[in-house]
């Protein structure tokens, strides 16, 4: 008997089964926006669209991911565009510029904002701050570094190791940047360590409820600090596939990445209160964007309307996230 | 007496202290917990009933005094200290997690791991184990919960305080400590929490109670500690003694002295 009660159960129930049901609302979303748009465009539905959707997303979706494991723990992070960006000019200089052996930039720029996201952490935890402030002074710091060290100039000529990312790989007709598929797996693996390790569970419990959690034992500070910098880290992976994808080093990328990475988090069902949600979500809210983007500009909408369907999207989110947790 | 003296001394603390500036919290209080009883702590607001559950929780750190466990002294810096040597505490709030399930919340923060690598180093969850674990837990308590995947959310007051008693009870080795463990309960689930309390101490498992409830303290307690202005006024004995005078000496309108022998404990 128990072993049939743990059959059935570890599969179905214990939150960690394949997808809880509240993220099935923006994956049905994200298919409805598809339907639409085949009908609209007949352009739309193709395999080379869809890796050109992936592409487009894998930047701001990179983020999300860090993004999210900040907003599960009940925080914000507005810096992380801004630290994206910082570690994505840090790289390509040392590589064009200072004439380091292009992997060396690499680790050096990811290291750089990983040890951003440490500082958020660190701030965080020790000086106690929350985490919306702490950020937002992180995000002006970081671009005036950025904006100080590049000059505010884009780097060119970047050697073929720093972009290879950049580069298609062939699935079946269709060409899908290596980077999207680094994306793909960041998300896996994320999904996988939330899911069933314990400091994934730890993370959970400290958005839920952080009281608890230390009376439980948990080391809630070396979570947070744990998640913030992980998140650091993604953002410089993501400042490799931005450098990858466009070929320089920009000091404008990521300056609405911020947001942009919120909206995919929240698009995907996570709640902004903390402590709900699945990272998965995060990717559907990214491609949902991203669809949505592209669908318009495939039937010709001006972007201001893009802008203006996006925001529309998120009240509905939002509204569908707080009309599910009043029933509790 | 004799034969009470006799009995074994699982959790005592001696001439405990604890200032906070110019308030008095403990003043050189004693405490004294028997192996397999239940023991109710009761005592006016500011009679230091919290502080001593604080020390003896770990939750805080007393200015002097000694806190022995099985004859032993022991020092707790933190709850996590005292959860180490076999305390486990149920606080008012119940340290719960509404979002995650039962099993979950059983074996949060200290998870049981894949054996090898696979834990070690990935620190990945023997979720199997936990589940199964976990039933047999529940099973033992009877606290009749349909699943234990349910998040804990969806449970009533009473529930979730069983599932909070459950933990303490389950990973126990020594003392089970209990804040106002039938607070904000209707009648049947308080009821049910008593029945909890008895059933841990009856696997051998002594409990410490604090409670205002003191209709509950007199059903459920085989001891009552009363703390008075920071010390321990008396020990008195449930089935000897009347809630009046029990209320008189924790008020301090009567004296432990004037008790008849037979009411101390």
């Amino acid at each position: 008997m128990p072993g049939e009660i743990v059959k059935s159960l570890t599969r179905a129930h214990w939150p960690t089964g394949f997808l809880p049901l509240s993220s099935l609302g923006p994956l049905a979303a994200l298919l409805l926006a598809c339907l639409f748009f085949s009908t609209q465009s007949d352009r739309f539905l193709s395999l080379q669209n869809f890796s050109l959707i992936l592409q487009q997303v894998m930047v701001v979706g990179t983020i999300a991911i860090g993004q999210t494991l900040i907003i599960l723990t009940a925080g914000i992070d507005l810096s992380c565009g801004a630290i994206m960006a910082l570690a994505n000019v840090a790289m390509a200089k040392f590589a064009v510029q200072y004439g380091w052996d292009p992997y060396l930039a690499i680790v050096v720029g990811i290291a750089l904002s990983t040890g951003f996201g440490m500082i958020n952490g660190l701030l965080v935890t020790k000086a106690r701050l929350p985490s919306f402030i702490v950020t937002l002074a992180t995000l002006n710091i970081a671009f005036a570094f950025t904006q100080i060290f590049s000059g505010a100039e884009t780097i060119t000529n970047l050697p073929p190791a720093m972009t290879a990312l950049g580069n298609p790989l062939m699935v079946f007709g269709a060409p899908v940047l290596w980077g999207s598929l680094v994306m793909l797996g960041l998300y896996l693996l994320t999904w996988w360590v939330l899911r069933d390790t314990a400091p994934g569970r730890h993370v959970y419990a400290v958005g839920n409820n952080i009281e608890s959690a230390r009376l439980t034992g948990i080391a809630t500070n070396r979570v947070l600090l744990g998640v913030y910098t992980a998140a650091g880290l993604l953002y410089g992976i993501a400042a490799l596939l931005s450098v990858a994808r466009t070929g320089v080093g920009d000091p404008q990328a990521g300056q609405t990445d911020n947001l942009a990475s919120i909206t995919a988090v929240v698009l995907g069902g996570t709640s902004l209160f903390g402590g709900r949600g699945v990272v998965l979500g995060s990717l559907v809210g990214a491609l949902i964007v991203g669809v949505f983007v592209n669908g318009l500009t495939l039937m010709g909408v001006q972007s201001v309307y893009q802008m203006l369907i996006t925001g529309i999207l998120v009240l509905l989110a939002v509204a569908t996230d707080q009309m599910v947790h009043k029933r509790r | 007496m004799s034969q009470m003296q006799a009995q074994k001394l699982v959790l005592e603390a001696r001439g405990l202290t604890k200032r906070y500036g110019h308030v008095t919290a403990l003043d050189g209080t004693d405490f004294e917990l028997r192996s397999g009883e239940i023991l109710a702590v009761i005592g006016d607001n500011g009679a230091g009933k919290s502080s001593l559950i604080k020390a003896l929780s770990g939750a805080m750190v007393p200015d002097e005094g000694q806190i022995l466990l099985d004859g032993a002294q022991v020092s707790f810096k933190s709850p996590i200290d005292a959860r180490r040597e076999g305390i486990e505490t149920v606080y008012q709030d119940l340290a719960v997690v509404p979002a995650m399930t039962i099993a979950e919340n059983l074996f949060l923060g200290r998870e049981i791991l894949r054996p090898g690598r696979l834990g070690r180093f990935m620190r990945l969850l023997d979720k199997k184990r936990m589940l199964v674990e976990s039933q047999s837990y529940m099973d033992g308590l009877k606290i009749g919960l349909r699943s234990i995947t349910q998040a804990v959310e969806t449970l009533s007051g009473g529930q979730r305080q069983g599932v909070a008693v459950a933990r303490s009870a389950a990973f126990a080795r020594h003392v089970v400590i209990m804040d106002e463990p039938t607070a904000a309960l209707g009648v049947k689930e308080g009821n049910m929490v008593l029945q909890l309390i008895r059933n841990v101490r009856d696997k051998g498992l002594p409990v410490i109670i604090i409670s205002h409830n003191m209709p509950h303290v007199f059903e459920i307690a085989d001891r009552i500690h009363i703390q008075r202005l920071g010390r321990r006024a008396a020990i008195v004995n449930p089935k000897r003694i009347s809630m009046s005078d029990t209320v008189a000496v924790m008020t301090g309108a009567m004296q432990a002295q004037d008790l008849p022998a037979e009411c101390l404990s």
